[in-house]
């Protein structure tokens, strides 16, 4: 049995290079058919946000990513695993959230990167609140129905 | 034994406080229970907690749902539907 890959998982306050992350994964390798990255930026919402102030449960946050990746490298074959979310201040156009898997063949890669970004979605203790670009506060972001539904279908039936 | 409880986001700011360490009475097992203890606790709590079943709960940084016995909790964490990715 092949041993089983550690995932890295990183939260923190500055800025990732998509480039270097990925870089990170595949250098000196030649075993690795497929990468999948995924990132998610700040959306300006037509000009209305100037920016989205991100609070994280710091310790759960870590551990919960680190459970949602654990299970990706046990249900997929995959040869690297990257997860890095962003916490603080983020202003429209700057990077969130990073997902990068690497496996032999596209398949492992895309699903597992869909798989990550699903569960991070409704499972990760991360919570966004608004500022206006017209200086008010904004509000808490509401979680969607439809994000909670897209990691249901993740479930094995046993489940 | 003392419980540190944790608030993130809108639950934070309605009950004022990122965290308190509280002696939890005698009757209070489940994170039911304690979300019922909690209201009765003041106006802010009240606000924060008026609609529990929207309220996620973490014993230990684990998620758990409200039938959890809390027995052994060192941090209990109360927050809103999370918004991350």
């Amino acid at each position: 049995m092949s041993a089983v890959l550690a995932p890295t998982v990183r939260i923190q306050r500055e800025d990732f290079d998509v480039a270097a992350e990925i870089a990170g994964l595949t250098q000196g390798r030649s075993d690795i058919g497929a990468v999948v990255s995924f990132s998610g930026l700040c959306r300006d919402e037509q000009g209305a946000l100037s920016a989205l102030e991100l609070e994280h449960y710091p310790g759960m946050a870590e551990a919960e990513i680190g459970r949602i990746a654990t299970e990706a490298v046990e249900r997929w074959p995959l040869q690297g695993l990257t997860v890095i979310h962003r916490h603080g201040k983020v202003r429209p156009g700057e990077n969130i959230v990073l997902v990068v898997a690497a496996s032999g063949h596209r398949q492992a890669a895309f699903e597992a990167a869909n798989f990550l970004m699903d569960y991070l979605k409704s499972r990760a203790p991360f919570w966004k609140k608004e500022h206006r670009a017209d200086g008010s506060e904004g509000g808490w972001v509401e979680a969607k129905e439809t994000d909670a539904q897209a990691a249901k279908r993740w479930k094995s039936p046993s489940e | 034994m003392t419980t540190r409880l944790i608030y993130f986001a809108w639950v934070r700011e309605r009950i004022g406080m990122p965290q308190e360490d509280v002696e939890l009475p005698a009757g209070i097992e489940t994170v039911a229970d304690l979300l019922r203890w909690l209201q009765s606790r003041g106006e802010g709590y009240e606000h924060a907690l008026q609609y529990p079943d929207v309220i996620r709960v973490a014993i230990n940084q684990e998620h758990v749902d409200h039938r959890e016995k809390i027995s052994g909790a060192r941090e209990i964490a109360l927050f809103p539907p999370m918004t991350g990715g």
